[in-house]
């Protein structure tokens, strides 16, 4: 019907019309079994996980290496849900603390980056290039370089094991890519779209946000999902502000519970790990055009 | 710059109340092409107003959590600063600067972190090459297996490390259970007792979650590729392996410099997997830049001697993105 189909077809015909060689039929065995080695290698570790979580913890006493649990359960979930331990850590706690940061940190990068991209892109300021040189630079700034003066500067200001000191932190990691990523979003809209809004009288501020942001969503929105991401995925950070296990985000609930192993079965540790990892997953699985361009800054089309 | 038809089209409905409002856009309307009036000169000192103010949050916050931490951390290297020791910090001139040359920790940690930088990147590039030539054929199932292999991205770095120690636990783990059914050597290994064995399984961990990073940024260097390329180099004879040393590598350069620069920074930088699978052990045998930095604050509290350290990290991270700048301008990428 399509091109495509037509191309396909075309295609098809043509290998049928070669003569198939004992050469290329080892060749495409040999595609395939790498393709297979590339798959499982990827996927097992976390097929396990996902089995272990959903064995019971007298199953798991019998050994971890059987490939489909026995009794199906979701007891590890629940428990890991509803628990807390004797020190206070509560998995589903710890989710939702990291959720509120990870969102946190997403809406301001996305407020702080359009203002910022839109400048860089749509305006005559003088210090354009100084500015997109040292925001590019920020982006190299090695996290556990700053780690150590943050920390006093958050016990001065009583920010210590507190959300706002994660969220303001995490922006190193994402508006140096959500800054640049948005300036050259920016500067490939064409301009005739603000200067009609602001010859109708609007100001520029209104013409950004009426005109300009709805069309710039699909830029902004993967400026979203890899602040997201990058939030999401912190560990080190939390790991140097965060005190009490009430506070802890998920990634640091998780290494909590591998370290108490001699009250947390497997079981429950993998549930936490499955629960950790399927936001992120289905991002990856839904829109990973989006995190790859994002990530790269746009420099691969 | 601006062509008649669109001054035309904007001069129509200006009203005298807003004048030459379209120049506050950030491009020269008819009016600058005049006598440079007092107009043209406040429209725009007020467009650069307005791009600074817009700039404004975005650069204050990204000082105020680099370059603070930075002239902080300056400033405390040449200080003798062991937070809640209760003895007030005094300058220490370039004491810590020589302890972090001299001792038994930084070099040694210097060393392993080039070390696994230099692996680390080696083994995800050819293998996400690999990879990524074999996801830029045409076969049934490929848009499901392109999906499938970036999973483990999706694993937060720590949790991945984690996941890791578990796959290498010498009694419950499956790395040795496989060994050990196909009768292969190491099946008792104890990974993480070990030098050597405890780099491998950082290697893994750390190659199983950027390797398909480095194949998907890679893939998509390939698809921009045009096939005709291919065809004129196939009716010319060119061989397989010819074609890729002579077309693919080349073309690919851009993709494989971005992808090669961010591994390099990322991998240099690595610390979440060396603190969940071997706390810098055996002993300091996986120590590394970023993790001694961390222990030299939280664990030490030793602020002058974490300063220095933190210095030196920032310097060596600033060359790697000078690199990153070079290439991009060489590239012309950005």
């Amino acid at each position: 019907m399509t091109a495509a189909t037509v191309a396909a077809a075309r295609g098809r015909g043509r290998t049928a019309g070669h003569r198939v060689r004992p050469r290329k039929v080892a060749a495409r065995v040999g595609f395939y079994i790498l393709i297979v080695a590339f798959v499982v290698g990827s996927l097992f570790p976390f097929y396990w996980i996902v089995i272990t979580s959903l064995k019971t913890p007298a199953e798991l006493s019998a050994g971890t290496t059987s490939l489909l649990p026995g009794h199906v359960t979701f007891g590890s979930y629940s428990a890991d849900l509803t628990q807390t331990s004797t020190t206070g850590l509560n998995f589903g706690r710890s989710l939702l603390n990291s959720a509120i940061v990870a969102l946190s940190t997403t809406a301001i990068t996305v407020v702080i980056a359009v203002l910022a991209g839109y400048a860089l892109s749509r305006t005559r300021m003088r210090a354009k290039g100084p500015v997109l040189g040292f925001v590019l630079i920020a982006g190299f700034f090695p996290p556990l370089a700053m780690v150590g003066p943050l920390f006093l500067a958050y016990r001065h200001i009583s920010l210590l094991n507190s959300y706002p000191a994660l969220v303001i932190t995490y922006l190193i990691y994402t508006l140096p890519l959500a800054t640049w990523f948005l300036a050259n979003f920016f500067s490939q809209l064409p301009r005739q779209l603000e200067e009609a809004a602001v010859v109708d009288g609007a100001s520029r501020l209104q013409a950004l946000r009426r005109v300009i942001l709805p069309v710039a969503v699909p830029g902004i929105f993967t400026v979203a999902i890899l602040s997201f991401i990058l939030a999401w995925n912190d560990f080190a950070f939390a790991v140097s502000f965060m005190e009490t296990p009430d506070k802890y985000t998920a990634p640091l609930a998780i290494i909590g519970l591998g370290q108490s192993q001699y009250q947390v079965f497997y079981n429950r540790i993998d549930a936490a790990v499955v629960m950790v990892t399927l936001p992120v997953a289905l991002l990856v699985i839904f829109a990973q055009r989006r995190i790859i361009s994002g990530l790269t800054a746009g420099a691969l089309k | 710059m601006t062509s008649p038809q669109e001054s035309a089209a904007t001069a129509g409905p200006v009203t005298p109340a807003r004048p030459a409002a379209a120049s506050a856009i950030g491009r020269p309307t008819p009016d600058d092409r005049g006598p440079r009036d007092r107009r043209h000169y406040s429209l725009l000192a007020r467009d650069r107003r307005f791009g600074y103010l817009l700039v404004a949050p975005a650069t204050l916050v990204l000082l105020a959590i680099t370059a603070y931490p930075l002239i902080y951390n300056i400033w405390n290297s040449f200080q003798r600063d062991v937070i809640n020791s209760g003895i007030p910090p005094t300058f220490a001139g370039g004491e810590n600067y020589k302890r972090i040359f001299t001792d038994n920790q930084f070099v040694p940690a210097l060393a392993h972190t080039a070390g696994f930088t230099v692996v680390s990147v080696a083994v995800e590039t050819v293998v996400g090459l690999a990879l990524a030539l074999a996801l830029n054929r045409k076969f049934r199932g490929r848009g499901l297996v392109r999906a499938a292999i970036f999973i483990p991205w999706a694993v937060p770095t720590v949790v991945s490390a984690q996941l890791w120690k578990t796959m290498f636990d010498p009694q419950t783990g499956w790395v040795n259970y496989v060994l050990t059914s196909l009768h292969l050597p190491l099946a008792n290994t104890t990974w993480l007792a070990e030098k050597w064995t405890a780099w491998g399984a950082i290697l893994v961990a750390d190659a199983w979650r950027n390797t398909p990073f480095m194949a998907i940024v890679l893939l998509a260097g390939l698809q921009v590729i045009p096939n005709d390329i291919y065809e004129a180099a196939r009716i010319d004879g060119a061989n397989a392996w010819r074609t890729f040393l002579r077309l693919t590598l080349p073309l690919l350069r851009p993709a494989l410099m971005v992808a090669l620069i961010f591994r390099t920074l990322s991998s240099f930088l690595i610390f979440d997997v060396v603190y969940a699978m071997t706390g810098g052990g055996p002993g300091t045998s996986t120590s590394v830049l970023s993790y001694l930095n961390w222990q030299a604050f939280f664990v030490y509290a030793d602020y002058g001697y974490g300063g220095a350290i933190s210095v030196a990290l920032v310097v060596i991270a600033l060359v790697i993105a000078a690199a990153y700048v070079r290439v991009f301008r060489s590239e012309q990428v950005l």
